[in-house]
Protein backbone atom coordinates (compact mmCIF):
# COMPACT_ATOMS: atom_id res chain seq x y z
CA UNK A 1 0.00 0.00 0.00
CA UNK A 2 1.25 3.65 -0.55
CA UNK A 3 0.74 4.62 3.03
CA UNK A 4 3.80 1.77 3.75
CA UNK A 5 6.01 3.08 1.00
CA UNK A 6 5.47 6.94 2.73
CA UNK A 7 6.24 5.70 6.31
CA UNK A 8 9.64 3.81 4.79
CA UNK A 9 10.66 7.07 3.41
CA UNK A 10 9.89 9.00 6.07
CA UNK A 11 11.92 6.31 8.21
CA UNK A 12 14.84 7.13 6.23
CA UNK A 13 14.65 10.87 6.36
CA UNK A 14 14.42 10.53 10.33
CA UNK A 15 17.31 8.59 10.41
CA UNK A 16 19.20 10.84 8.27
CA UNK A 17 18.28 14.43 10.43
CA UNK A 18 16.35 13.11 13.38
CA UNK A 19 16.89 16.11 16.23
CA UNK A 20 15.26 19.31 15.13
CA UNK A 21 15.31 20.91 18.38
CA UNK A 22 18.11 20.70 20.44
CA UNK A 23 16.81 21.72 24.29
CA UNK A 24 20.40 21.80 26.37
CA UNK A 25 20.02 22.41 30.40
CA UNK A 26 16.94 25.42 29.85
CA UNK A 27 16.00 27.09 33.04
CA UNK A 28 13.24 29.85 32.75
CA UNK A 29 12.92 32.36 35.18
CA UNK A 30 9.93 34.96 35.20
CA UNK A 31 11.80 37.54 37.06
CA UNK A 32 14.41 36.73 40.51
CA UNK A 33 15.90 34.01 41.38
CA UNK A 34 13.33 31.39 40.90
CA UNK A 35 13.32 29.12 38.18
CA UNK A 36 10.16 27.77 36.39
CA UNK A 37 11.77 25.39 34.78
CA UNK A 38 14.82 23.84 35.63
CA UNK A 39 17.63 22.38 33.56
CA UNK A 40 15.54 20.40 30.82
CA UNK A 41 17.47 18.77 28.04
CA UNK A 42 15.76 16.78 25.23
CA UNK A 43 15.74 16.86 21.62
CA UNK A 44 13.08 16.78 19.80
CA UNK A 45 12.43 14.50 16.43
CA UNK A 46 11.57 16.02 13.30
CA UNK A 47 8.35 14.66 11.77
CA UNK A 48 6.91 13.31 15.46
CA UNK A 49 4.41 14.54 17.72
CA UNK A 50 6.17 15.09 21.03
CA UNK A 51 3.35 15.45 24.56
CA UNK A 52 4.23 17.38 27.01
CA UNK A 53 2.55 16.26 30.48
CA UNK A 54 2.50 17.30 33.68
CA UNK A 55 0.11 18.66 36.23
CA UNK A 56 -0.89 22.35 36.34
CA UNK A 57 1.31 24.88 37.13
CA UNK A 58 4.80 22.65 36.13
CA UNK A 59 6.39 24.49 32.99
CA UNK A 60 5.09 23.24 30.19
CA UNK A 61 3.15 26.03 29.01
CA UNK A 62 6.53 28.13 29.88
CA UNK A 63 9.25 25.73 28.28
CA UNK A 64 6.76 25.47 24.68
CA UNK A 65 6.93 29.15 24.80
CA UNK A 66 10.67 29.85 25.01
CA UNK A 67 10.89 27.17 22.26
CA UNK A 68 9.64 30.15 20.09
CA UNK A 69 10.72 33.26 23.11
CA UNK A 70 7.06 34.14 23.57
CA UNK A 71 8.01 33.96 27.33
CA UNK A 72 9.83 37.14 26.60
CA UNK A 73 6.55 39.36 26.66
CA UNK A 74 7.27 39.31 30.16
CA UNK A 75 9.35 42.14 30.31
CA UNK A 76 11.15 40.18 33.16
CA UNK A 77 11.96 36.79 32.65
CA UNK A 78 15.55 35.53 31.78
CA UNK A 79 16.86 31.97 30.82
CA UNK A 80 20.12 29.75 31.30
CA UNK A 81 21.22 26.67 28.56
CA UNK A 82 20.27 26.88 25.40
CA UNK A 83 18.03 25.67 22.29
CA UNK A 84 19.14 25.45 18.61
CA UNK A 85 16.60 24.44 15.38
CA UNK A 86 18.97 22.88 13.00
CA UNK A 87 21.91 23.51 15.08
CA UNK A 88 21.03 27.39 15.21
CA UNK A 89 20.96 28.67 18.59
CA UNK A 90 17.37 30.40 18.41
CA UNK A 91 18.34 33.09 21.06
CA UNK A 92 20.77 34.05 18.49
CA UNK A 93 17.92 34.26 15.61
CA UNK A 94 15.83 37.81 15.74
CA UNK A 95 13.03 35.97 17.73
CA UNK A 96 10.14 37.94 14.64
CA UNK A 97 12.12 35.36 12.41
CA UNK A 98 11.88 32.49 14.36
CA UNK A 99 8.46 32.91 15.33
CA UNK A 100 8.26 32.32 11.46
CA UNK A 101 9.89 29.00 11.30
CA UNK A 102 7.99 28.04 14.64
CA UNK A 103 4.19 28.39 14.71
CA UNK A 104 1.64 28.77 17.50
CA UNK A 105 -1.51 27.59 18.38
CA UNK A 106 -3.24 28.47 21.59
CA UNK A 107 -5.35 27.22 24.08
CA UNK A 108 -8.83 28.84 23.26
CA UNK A 109 -9.67 29.58 19.37
CA UNK A 110 -7.73 33.17 18.60
CA UNK A 111 -8.99 33.66 15.29
CA UNK A 112 -8.67 37.82 14.13
CA UNK A 113 -12.00 39.11 15.07
CA UNK A 114 -12.06 41.62 12.73
CA UNK A 115 -10.63 39.72 9.76
CA UNK A 116 -12.29 37.21 7.42
CA UNK A 117 -11.81 33.84 7.15
CA UNK A 118 -9.96 33.80 4.12
CA UNK A 119 -7.62 37.27 5.80
CA UNK A 120 -7.20 35.07 8.89
CA UNK A 121 -5.60 31.73 7.19
CA UNK A 122 -2.94 34.44 5.08
CA UNK A 123 -2.78 36.89 8.65
CA UNK A 124 0.82 36.46 8.86
CA UNK A 125 1.60 37.85 5.10
CA UNK A 126 -0.80 40.93 5.43
CA UNK A 127 0.04 41.46 9.49
CA UNK A 128 3.89 41.73 8.01
CA UNK A 129 2.68 43.80 5.51
CA UNK A 130 3.66 41.40 2.73
CA UNK A 131 2.16 42.05 -0.56
CA UNK A 132 1.41 38.83 -2.53
CA UNK A 133 -0.69 38.17 -5.87
CA UNK A 134 -4.29 37.53 -6.05
CA UNK A 135 -3.25 33.89 -6.99
CA UNK A 136 -0.99 33.43 -4.76
CA UNK A 137 -3.34 34.02 -1.77
CA UNK A 138 -6.12 31.85 -2.99
CA UNK A 139 -3.19 29.35 -3.03
CA UNK A 140 -2.14 29.65 0.34
CA UNK A 141 -5.68 29.81 1.56
CA UNK A 142 -6.98 26.61 -0.41
CA UNK A 143 -3.55 24.65 0.66
CA UNK A 144 -3.19 25.57 4.27
CA UNK A 145 -7.58 25.17 4.87
CA UNK A 146 -7.00 21.83 2.98
CA UNK A 147 -4.32 20.84 5.58
CA UNK A 148 -6.11 21.03 8.53
CA UNK A 149 -9.19 19.49 6.75
CA UNK A 150 -11.04 22.89 6.45
CA UNK A 151 -11.62 23.71 2.95
CA UNK A 152 -14.94 21.77 2.09
CA UNK A 153 -16.78 23.39 4.88
CA UNK A 154 -15.08 27.05 4.62
CA UNK A 155 -14.50 27.35 0.96
CA UNK A 156 -18.14 29.61 0.19
CA UNK A 157 -18.08 31.53 3.36
CA UNK A 158 -14.31 32.34 3.19
CA UNK A 159 -15.49 36.34 3.54
CA UNK A 160 -17.11 35.75 6.76
CA UNK A 161 -15.67 36.27 9.68
CA UNK A 162 -13.56 33.67 11.23
CA UNK A 163 -15.32 33.99 14.80
CA UNK A 164 -18.51 32.71 12.76
CA UNK A 165 -17.06 29.51 12.94
CA UNK A 166 -17.48 26.72 15.61
CA UNK A 167 -14.76 26.38 18.27
CA UNK A 168 -13.68 23.49 16.42
CA UNK A 169 -13.56 25.08 13.56
CA UNK A 170 -11.88 28.23 14.80
CA UNK A 171 -9.39 26.07 15.94
CA UNK A 172 -8.57 24.40 12.82
CA UNK A 173 -8.67 28.22 11.38
CA UNK A 174 -6.03 28.96 13.92
CA UNK A 175 -3.67 26.09 12.53
CA UNK A 176 -4.16 26.76 9.13
CA UNK A 177 -3.05 30.64 10.00
CA UNK A 178 0.23 28.89 11.68
CA UNK A 179 0.84 26.77 8.87
CA UNK A 180 0.20 29.50 5.99
CA UNK A 181 3.95 30.50 6.45
CA UNK A 182 5.01 26.69 6.36
CA UNK A 183 7.06 26.33 9.48
CA UNK A 184 9.48 23.88 10.40
CA UNK A 185 7.93 23.44 14.17
CA UNK A 186 4.12 24.13 15.22
CA UNK A 187 3.84 24.00 19.09
CA UNK A 188 0.46 23.63 20.44
CA UNK A 189 -0.34 24.82 23.88
CA UNK A 190 -3.72 22.53 25.20
CA UNK A 191 -5.17 22.96 21.91
CA UNK A 192 -8.13 20.79 22.70
CA UNK A 193 -8.96 21.98 26.20
CA UNK A 194 -11.96 24.16 25.21
CA UNK A 195 -13.69 21.68 22.40
CA UNK A 196 -16.09 19.00 22.86
CA UNK A 197 -15.07 15.32 21.94
CA UNK A 198 -15.81 15.58 18.34
CA UNK A 199 -13.90 18.32 17.95
CA UNK A 200 -11.43 17.62 19.94
CA UNK A 201 -10.85 13.95 17.50
CA UNK A 202 -10.59 15.86 14.70
CA UNK A 203 -7.87 18.02 16.00
CA UNK A 204 -6.24 14.79 16.87
CA UNK A 205 -6.43 13.43 13.76
CA UNK A 206 -5.32 16.74 11.68
CA UNK A 207 -2.25 16.47 13.89
CA UNK A 208 -1.12 12.87 13.00
CA UNK A 209 -1.83 14.02 9.71
CA UNK A 210 0.57 16.79 10.23
CA UNK A 211 3.32 15.42 11.29
CA UNK A 212 4.30 14.26 7.89
CA UNK A 213 5.04 18.00 6.85
CA UNK A 214 5.65 19.54 10.33
CA UNK A 215 7.27 18.89 13.66
CA UNK A 216 4.57 18.63 16.31
CA UNK A 217 5.21 19.73 20.07
CA UNK A 218 1.98 19.36 22.00
CA UNK A 219 1.17 20.91 25.75
CA UNK A 220 -1.75 18.48 26.90
CA UNK A 221 -3.70 18.00 30.19
CA UNK A 222 -5.27 14.78 28.40
CA UNK A 223 -3.25 11.80 29.25
CA UNK A 224 -5.60 9.62 26.72
CA UNK A 225 -4.42 12.31 24.11
CA UNK A 226 -0.48 11.72 24.64
CA UNK A 227 -1.44 8.43 24.51
CA UNK A 228 -3.66 8.36 21.61
CA UNK A 229 -1.03 10.38 19.52
CA UNK A 230 2.02 10.74 20.29
CA UNK A 231 5.56 9.59 19.17
CA UNK A 232 7.22 11.15 22.34
CA UNK A 233 6.12 11.83 25.33
CA UNK A 234 7.68 14.13 28.25
CA UNK A 235 6.16 14.10 32.16
CA UNK A 236 7.07 17.31 33.71
CA UNK A 237 7.12 17.50 37.69
CA UNK A 238 7.32 20.79 39.35
CA UNK A 239 9.56 22.57 37.00
CA UNK A 240 11.98 19.22 36.34
CA UNK A 241 12.00 17.34 33.08
CA UNK A 242 11.06 14.17 34.84
CA UNK A 243 11.09 11.75 32.34
CA UNK A 244 11.28 11.88 28.36
CA UNK A 245 10.90 8.79 25.91
CA UNK A 246 8.63 6.84 23.19
CA UNK A 247 5.15 7.79 24.07
CA UNK A 248 4.69 3.62 24.08
CA UNK A 249 7.56 3.08 26.40
CA UNK A 250 6.15 5.51 28.88
CA UNK A 251 3.03 4.67 29.51
CA UNK A 252 3.94 0.65 30.02
CA UNK A 253 6.99 1.12 31.58
CA UNK A 254 7.86 4.59 33.15
CA UNK A 255 11.69 4.45 34.86
CA UNK A 256 10.54 7.56 37.37
CA UNK A 257 7.96 6.78 40.16
CA UNK A 258 6.17 10.28 39.80
CA UNK A 259 5.74 9.53 35.95
CA UNK A 260 3.83 6.07 37.30
CA UNK A 261 2.26 8.06 39.64
CA UNK A 262 0.84 11.07 37.19
CA UNK A 263 0.11 8.35 35.08
CA UNK A 264 -2.02 6.60 37.41
CA UNK A 265 -4.23 9.86 37.99
CA UNK A 266 -2.68 10.36 41.18
CA UNK A 267 -2.14 14.24 41.00
CA UNK A 268 -4.47 16.63 39.34
CA UNK B 1 -35.74 23.27 50.41
CA UNK B 2 -38.91 24.51 49.90
CA UNK B 3 -38.13 27.95 51.03
CA UNK B 4 -41.80 29.06 50.36
CA UNK B 5 -43.66 27.22 52.31
CA UNK B 6 -41.62 29.03 55.14
CA UNK B 7 -42.85 32.45 53.69
CA UNK B 8 -46.26 33.19 54.65
CA UNK B 9 -48.95 34.27 51.62
CA UNK B 10 -48.71 37.43 53.17
CA UNK B 11 -45.30 38.02 53.27
CA UNK B 12 -44.76 36.89 49.42
CA UNK B 13 -47.81 39.78 48.60
CA UNK B 14 -45.74 42.62 50.48
CA UNK B 15 -42.78 41.07 48.85
CA UNK B 16 -44.61 41.07 45.56
CA UNK B 17 -46.07 44.54 46.31
CA UNK B 18 -42.48 45.95 47.71
CA UNK B 19 -41.11 44.88 43.77
CA UNK B 20 -43.76 46.92 42.01
CA UNK B 21 -43.31 49.80 44.01
CA UNK B 22 -39.51 49.96 44.14
CA UNK B 23 -39.94 49.71 39.70
CA UNK B 24 -42.62 52.39 39.63
CA UNK B 25 -40.37 54.19 41.90
CA UNK B 26 -37.14 53.76 39.92
CA UNK B 27 -39.13 54.60 36.52
CA UNK B 28 -40.91 57.78 37.92
CA UNK B 29 -37.27 59.06 39.02
CA UNK B 30 -35.90 58.01 35.57
CA UNK B 31 -38.71 59.80 33.95
CA UNK B 32 -38.08 63.19 36.45
CA UNK B 33 -34.35 63.14 35.77
CA UNK B 34 -35.39 62.94 32.05
CA UNK B 35 -37.56 66.27 32.30
CA UNK B 36 -35.38 68.93 32.36
CA UNK B 37 -33.65 67.63 28.84
CA UNK B 38 -37.62 67.38 27.40
CA UNK B 39 -38.12 70.68 28.49
CA UNK B 40 -35.01 72.04 26.60
CA UNK B 41 -35.83 69.92 23.86
CA UNK B 42 -39.40 71.52 23.21
CA UNK B 43 -38.46 75.20 24.39
CA UNK B 44 -35.87 75.36 22.01
CA UNK B 45 -38.06 73.72 18.91
CA UNK B 46 -41.12 75.85 20.17
CA UNK B 47 -39.18 78.94 20.03
CA UNK B 48 -36.19 78.06 17.20
CA UNK B 49 -38.17 76.48 14.49
CA UNK B 50 -39.65 79.35 12.75
CA UNK B 51 -35.74 80.90 12.37
CA UNK B 52 -34.49 77.63 10.54
CA UNK B 53 -34.69 77.67 7.02
CA UNK B 54 -32.06 77.27 4.50
CA UNK B 55 -30.80 80.39 5.04
CA UNK B 56 -29.92 79.75 8.49
CA UNK B 57 -27.43 77.61 7.28
CA UNK B 58 -26.06 79.62 5.02
CA UNK B 59 -25.85 83.23 5.90
CA UNK B 60 -23.92 85.11 8.34
CA UNK B 61 -25.52 86.32 11.24
CA UNK B 62 -27.13 90.00 10.81
CA UNK B 63 -25.71 92.51 12.54
CA UNK B 64 -27.78 94.37 15.21
CA UNK B 65 -29.47 97.31 12.21
CA UNK B 66 -30.87 94.59 10.21
CA UNK B 67 -32.47 92.33 12.86
CA UNK B 68 -33.82 95.44 14.56
CA UNK B 69 -35.24 96.55 10.91
CA UNK B 70 -36.64 93.31 10.71
CA UNK B 71 -38.27 93.28 14.42
CA UNK B 72 -39.71 96.67 13.54
CA UNK B 73 -41.63 95.70 10.58
CA UNK B 74 -42.41 92.07 12.22
CA UNK B 75 -40.46 89.99 9.99
CA UNK B 76 -38.49 87.07 10.46
CA UNK B 77 -34.77 88.20 11.75
CA UNK B 78 -32.80 87.92 8.48
CA UNK B 79 -29.34 85.65 8.13
CA UNK B 80 -28.49 82.39 10.20
CA UNK B 81 -25.18 81.11 11.28
CA UNK B 82 -23.11 79.96 8.90
CA UNK B 83 -19.88 82.06 10.42
CA UNK B 84 -20.53 79.45 13.25
CA UNK B 85 -21.06 76.55 11.55
CA UNK B 86 -17.94 76.87 9.60
CA UNK B 87 -16.13 78.12 12.79
CA UNK B 88 -17.16 74.97 14.73
CA UNK B 89 -16.61 72.68 11.86
CA UNK B 90 -12.97 74.29 11.46
CA UNK B 91 -12.12 74.55 15.22
CA UNK B 92 -13.65 71.20 16.40
CA UNK B 93 -12.00 69.45 13.28
CA UNK B 94 -8.62 70.82 14.25
CA UNK B 95 -8.97 70.06 17.85
CA UNK B 96 -9.51 66.75 16.36
CA UNK B 97 -6.84 66.34 14.30
CA UNK B 98 -4.48 67.57 17.67
CA UNK B 99 -6.17 65.39 19.85
CA UNK B 100 -7.22 62.02 18.07
CA UNK B 101 -3.10 61.21 17.17
CA UNK B 102 -1.63 62.34 21.03
CA UNK B 103 -4.87 60.48 22.91
CA UNK B 104 -4.33 57.59 20.62
CA UNK B 105 -0.90 57.00 21.01
CA UNK B 106 -1.11 58.21 25.00
CA UNK B 107 -3.74 55.76 25.42
CA UNK B 108 -1.73 52.62 23.26
CA UNK B 109 1.13 53.33 25.81
CA UNK B 110 -1.25 53.39 29.11
CA UNK B 111 -2.73 50.29 28.24
CA UNK B 112 0.62 48.43 27.19
CA UNK B 113 2.30 49.99 30.76
CA UNK B 114 -0.16 48.61 33.40
CA UNK B 115 3.19 49.43 36.07
CA UNK B 116 6.01 51.98 36.03
CA UNK B 117 6.43 55.21 37.52
CA UNK B 118 5.90 56.92 34.16
CA UNK B 119 2.46 55.72 33.79
CA UNK B 120 1.33 56.25 36.72
CA UNK B 121 2.20 60.08 36.21
CA UNK B 122 0.73 59.72 32.86
CA UNK B 123 -2.43 58.31 34.28
CA UNK B 124 -2.48 60.80 37.24
CA UNK B 125 -1.93 63.86 34.53
CA UNK B 126 -4.95 62.79 32.22
CA UNK B 127 -6.65 62.22 35.50
CA UNK B 128 -6.33 65.83 36.95
CA UNK B 129 -6.60 67.52 33.04
CA UNK B 130 -10.04 66.24 33.26
CA UNK B 131 -11.02 67.69 35.96
CA UNK B 132 -9.28 71.48 34.80
CA UNK B 133 -12.04 74.27 34.45
CA UNK B 134 -12.64 74.94 30.57
CA UNK B 135 -11.60 78.77 30.72
CA UNK B 136 -8.78 77.84 32.48
CA UNK B 137 -8.02 75.65 29.20
CA UNK B 138 -8.76 78.74 27.39
CA UNK B 139 -5.94 80.83 29.66
CA UNK B 140 -3.96 78.70 28.61
CA UNK B 141 -4.00 78.71 24.79
CA UNK B 142 -4.33 82.34 25.00
CA UNK B 143 -0.59 82.15 26.58
CA UNK B 144 0.75 79.65 24.40
CA UNK B 145 -0.77 80.55 21.01
CA UNK B 146 -2.57 83.42 20.66
CA UNK B 147 0.45 85.64 22.27
CA UNK B 148 3.35 84.45 20.80
CA UNK B 149 2.10 82.02 17.63
CA UNK B 150 -1.02 83.93 15.44
CA UNK B 151 -0.67 87.30 17.14
CA UNK B 152 -3.97 87.80 17.63
CA UNK B 153 -7.02 85.73 18.54
CA UNK B 154 -7.26 82.91 16.34
CA UNK B 155 -8.87 79.68 15.43
CA UNK B 156 -5.71 77.75 15.85
CA UNK B 157 -5.71 78.89 19.55
CA UNK B 158 -9.56 77.60 20.39
CA UNK B 159 -8.38 74.30 18.50
CA UNK B 160 -5.83 73.83 20.66
CA UNK B 161 -7.98 74.82 24.02
CA UNK B 162 -10.45 72.44 22.92
CA UNK B 163 -7.96 69.25 22.07
CA UNK B 164 -6.75 69.53 25.56
CA UNK B 165 -10.06 68.95 26.85
CA UNK B 166 -10.94 65.99 24.53
CA UNK B 167 -7.40 64.55 25.50
CA UNK B 168 -8.40 62.56 28.83
CA UNK B 169 -11.73 61.19 27.06
CA UNK B 170 -9.88 59.77 24.07
CA UNK B 171 -6.68 58.74 26.31
CA UNK B 172 -9.09 56.95 28.50
CA UNK B 173 -11.68 55.27 26.06
CA UNK B 174 -8.46 54.06 24.12
CA UNK B 175 -6.41 52.85 27.15
CA UNK B 176 -9.91 51.07 28.72
CA UNK B 177 -10.93 49.41 25.01
CA UNK B 178 -7.25 48.54 24.57
CA UNK B 179 -7.32 46.64 28.04
CA UNK B 180 -10.49 45.01 27.22
CA UNK B 181 -9.14 42.63 24.83
CA UNK B 182 -8.07 39.44 25.46
CA UNK B 183 -4.08 38.81 25.62
CA UNK B 184 -4.43 36.05 23.16
CA UNK B 185 -4.93 38.29 20.23
CA UNK B 186 -1.72 40.02 20.98
CA UNK B 187 0.16 36.69 21.26
CA UNK B 188 -1.78 35.52 17.94
CA UNK B 189 -0.10 38.27 16.26
CA UNK B 190 3.13 37.92 17.79
CA UNK B 191 3.21 34.36 17.15
CA UNK B 192 3.01 35.05 13.64
CA UNK B 193 6.35 36.51 13.68
CA UNK B 194 4.48 39.97 13.52
CA UNK B 195 6.36 42.97 14.93
CA UNK B 196 5.56 44.50 18.03
CA UNK B 197 4.32 47.75 16.45
CA UNK B 198 2.24 46.04 13.63
CA UNK B 199 0.73 43.93 16.35
CA UNK B 200 -0.79 46.87 17.80
CA UNK B 201 -1.56 48.89 14.66
CA UNK B 202 -2.63 46.19 13.11
CA UNK B 203 -4.38 43.68 15.29
CA UNK B 204 -5.28 46.13 18.79
CA UNK B 205 -6.44 48.74 17.06
CA UNK B 206 -8.78 47.70 14.42
CA UNK B 207 -10.43 45.28 17.21
CA UNK B 208 -10.43 48.33 19.69
CA UNK B 209 -11.96 50.24 16.87
CA UNK B 210 -15.63 50.48 18.09
CA UNK B 211 -14.81 51.67 21.20
CA UNK B 212 -11.98 54.05 20.97
CA UNK B 213 -14.29 55.52 17.93
CA UNK B 214 -17.15 56.19 20.08
CA UNK B 215 -14.61 57.75 22.97
CA UNK B 216 -13.32 59.83 19.95
CA UNK B 217 -17.02 61.33 19.00
CA UNK B 218 -18.02 62.00 22.71
CA UNK B 219 -14.99 63.66 23.06
CA UNK B 220 -16.39 65.63 20.16
CA UNK B 221 -19.31 66.43 21.36
CA UNK B 222 -18.17 67.27 24.27
CA UNK B 223 -16.00 70.32 23.30
CA UNK B 224 -18.75 71.08 20.44
CA UNK B 225 -20.62 73.25 22.84
CA UNK B 226 -17.82 74.50 25.02
CA UNK B 227 -17.83 78.35 24.95
CA UNK B 228 -15.92 79.46 27.88
CA UNK B 229 -12.54 78.56 25.91
CA UNK B 230 -13.23 80.33 22.97
CA UNK B 231 -13.73 83.47 24.40
CA UNK B 232 -10.47 83.99 25.21
CA UNK B 233 -9.03 82.46 22.06
CA UNK B 234 -11.02 82.12 18.94
CA UNK B 235 -13.00 85.40 19.89
CA UNK B 236 -15.51 86.12 17.48
CA UNK B 237 -16.02 86.61 13.85
CA UNK B 238 -19.32 88.32 11.91
CA UNK B 239 -17.76 86.77 8.64
CA UNK B 240 -16.89 83.26 7.52
CA UNK B 241 -13.43 82.78 8.17
CA UNK B 242 -11.08 79.77 6.51
CA UNK B 243 -7.93 81.50 7.81
CA UNK B 244 -7.54 79.35 10.78
CA UNK B 245 -4.70 82.02 12.16
CA UNK B 246 -7.58 85.05 12.50
CA UNK B 247 -10.40 85.07 14.77
CA UNK B 248 -13.57 82.56 14.19
CA UNK B 249 -16.94 82.27 14.72
CA UNK B 250 -18.47 79.42 16.61
CA UNK B 251 -22.03 78.65 17.58
CA UNK B 252 -21.72 78.67 21.20
CA UNK B 253 -19.69 82.12 20.76
CA UNK B 254 -23.16 83.11 18.24
CA UNK B 255 -25.60 82.21 20.96
CA UNK B 256 -23.64 83.92 23.98
CA UNK B 257 -23.71 87.01 20.69
CA UNK B 258 -27.52 86.88 20.41
CA UNK B 259 -27.51 86.68 24.19
CA UNK B 260 -25.72 90.28 24.73
CA UNK B 261 -27.60 91.44 21.79
CA UNK B 262 -31.28 92.68 22.95
CA UNK B 263 -32.38 92.99 18.99
CA UNK B 264 -31.00 89.26 18.53
CA UNK B 265 -32.03 87.55 21.36
CA UNK B 266 -34.49 85.55 18.98
CA UNK B 267 -31.83 84.13 17.39
CA UNK B 268 -31.09 82.13 20.29
CA UNK B 269 -33.37 79.39 19.76
CA UNK B 270 -32.37 78.50 16.33
CA UNK B 271 -28.88 78.51 16.76
CA UNK B 272 -29.36 76.42 20.46
CA UNK B 273 -30.84 74.50 18.47
CA UNK B 274 -28.40 73.51 15.93
CA UNK B 275 -25.99 72.98 18.21
CA UNK B 276 -27.97 70.49 20.26
CA UNK B 277 -28.95 68.79 17.27
CA UNK B 278 -25.10 68.29 16.38
CA UNK B 279 -24.31 67.09 19.62
CA UNK B 280 -27.45 64.33 19.42
CA UNK B 281 -25.94 63.12 16.13
CA UNK B 282 -22.78 62.65 17.46
CA UNK B 283 -23.90 60.82 20.12
CA UNK B 284 -26.30 58.93 17.87
CA UNK B 285 -23.21 58.21 15.46
CA UNK B 286 -21.07 56.89 18.47
CA UNK B 287 -24.23 54.56 19.43
CA UNK B 288 -24.30 53.44 16.23
CA UNK B 289 -20.84 52.38 15.61
CA UNK B 290 -20.57 50.99 18.97
CA UNK B 291 -22.94 48.40 17.55
CA UNK B 292 -22.03 48.52 13.72
CA UNK B 293 -17.97 48.00 14.87
CA UNK B 294 -18.45 45.83 17.46
CA UNK B 295 -15.95 43.28 17.14
CA UNK B 296 -16.80 39.22 18.83
CA UNK B 297 -13.71 37.58 20.12
N1 LIG C 1 3.74 35.46 33.53
C1 LIG C 1 4.21 34.79 34.61
N2 LIG C 1 4.81 35.47 35.60
C2 LIG C 1 5.28 34.84 36.68
N3 LIG C 1 5.19 33.51 36.88
C3 LIG C 1 4.60 32.77 35.93
C4 LIG C 1 4.07 33.38 34.73
N4 LIG C 1 3.56 32.41 33.97
C5 LIG C 1 3.73 31.26 34.65
N5 LIG C 1 4.37 31.47 35.83
C6 LIG C 1 4.74 30.45 36.81
O1 LIG C 1 5.55 29.49 36.19
C7 LIG C 1 5.20 28.20 36.61
C8 LIG C 1 4.89 27.32 35.42
O2 LIG C 1 3.73 27.85 34.77
P1 LIG C 1 3.22 27.25 33.40
O3 LIG C 1 4.39 27.06 32.50
O4 LIG C 1 2.14 28.12 32.93
O5 LIG C 1 2.65 25.84 33.86
P2 LIG C 1 1.68 24.84 33.08
O6 LIG C 1 1.53 25.32 31.68
O7 LIG C 1 2.36 23.54 33.20
O8 LIG C 1 0.41 24.84 33.82
C9 LIG C 1 4.03 28.32 37.56
O9 LIG C 1 4.52 28.23 38.89
C10 LIG C 1 3.51 29.71 37.32
O10 LIG C 1 3.05 30.29 38.50
MG1 LIG D 1 -0.22 25.99 30.64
Amino acid sequence: MESTILNKEDEKIIQIESTILNIDELSVSYGGDKYSIDKVSAGIQKNKITAIMGPSGCGKSTLLRAINRMHELYPETHHKGSITLGGEDIYKINPIQLRRKIGMVFQRPNPFPTMSIYDNVIAAYILNGIKLKRSEKNEIVERSLREVGLWDETKDVLHKRGTFLSGGQQQRLCIARALAYKPEVILLDEPTSALDPIATAKIEDLLVKLKKNYTIILVTHNMGQAARISDYSMFMYLGELVEYGKTKKMFTTPKDERTEAYLMGKFG
Amino acid sequence: MNISNSISQQKLKWRIFNDRLFSIVMMSLAFISALPLLSILYQLIKKGYKQIRLNFFIEVAPDTMEAMMAKVNHEIIPGGIANGIVGTLIIVGMASLIAIPLGLICGIYLSETSKGKMAGLVRFVVDMLQGVPSIVLGVIAYIWIVKPVTSGFSALAGSVALSIMMLPSIIRSTEETLKMIPSTLKEAALSLGVPYHRTIFKVLLPTGMSGIATGIILGISRIAGETAPLMLTALGSSAINLDITQPSSAIPLLVWEFYNDPNLIDLIWGASLILLLIIFLLNLGAKAIAKKWKVQY
